[in-house]
């Protein structure tokens, strides 16, 4: 999986690319956590705009970057997630832990 | 019941045949014309049952996963996922929402969508001799044929 981060005025936002699953989990969560410990942001946010496929492994994914930040009295927010996504999302409850917005996109196959 | 097309795939317990079980998997099922929620609900369903065998089944090893899907009258996907490693000691624990012997990398929802993304789900499972996911799917049928 590739990802792209950028940090303005201590809010990280980490755009995730292509499909989540346990093959490419693994990787992404470490390079989450590593952004997250060099840079210290309050706020996390994690764009799936880009996300063409994700299955609970992206659950661990969000769990995993929301510990990091509690550690540092930061909140995770996730952005742009597409309807297979946010239906993965929603089965597991996770939005009574973080803030999801509105207006997720559609992506087509 | 007598299946009116199937098909059976076997591969190793690489975490790289995720993506390709579940794409063989929708492209199977592509033939019942189901629309995109019901292929990704499909998809994301094959990807959890094949991740429990890579992460759990054959913890320390690779062995074989079989992989089977049959077309049941009415527009009904029907999907195997059978492995020969460690087995489940408590299926009915491992079924519910949120528990994981996999560590952090894991999140523990894996049953609980397949549960809640296919139209029936069961899961058979002797310690050291394996377990069975026998998923299935009704695709509303809109007016095409097969």
């Amino acid at each position: 999986m590739n990802l792209t981060s950028f940090l303005q005025d201590k809010k990280l936002t980490i755009a995730l690319k292509g499909e989540i699953d346990h093959h490419s989990a693994k990787d992404t969560m470490r390079v989450v956590g590593n952004k997250i410990d060099l840079y210290l942001p309050v706020l996390c946010v994690l764009d799936f705009k880009d996300v063409t496929f994700m299955d609970s492994s992206g659950i661990a994914i969000v769990i995993s970057a929301l510990r990091r930040m509690r550690e540092i009295q930061g909140k995770v927010r996730l952005r742009s997630v597409p309807q297979q996504a946010m239906k993965v999302f929603l089965a597991s409850g996770i939005e009574r832990l973080v803030e999801i917005e509105e207006g997720a996109t559609v992506h087509e196959g | 019941m007598k299946a009116e097309n199937y098909m059976t795939l076997e591969f190793p317990s690489k975490s790289a045949n995720e993506s390709f079980a579940r794409a063989a998997v929708a492209c199977f099922a592509a033939q019942l014309d189901p629309n995109l929620e019901e292929l990704n609900d499909i998809k994301t369903a094959v990807s959890e049952a094949v991740t429990n065998c890579i992460v759990h089944a054959y913890k320390q090893t690779i062995g074989t996963i079989q992989l089977k899907c049959r077309i049941l009258p009415g527009g009904v996907l029907d999907i195997v996922v059978k492995d020969r490693g460690c087995g489940i000691e408590d299926v009915a624990q491992a079924r519910k929402p949120m528990f994981s012997t996999g560590g952090a990398e894991r999140s523990g929802m894996g049953f609980t969508i397949m549960e809640s993304f296919m139209t029936e789900l069961k899961v058979s499972s002797t310690s050291g001799k394996g377990t069975t996911v026998h998923m299935k799917r009704k695709i509303v049928q809109r007016g095409g044929s097969i």
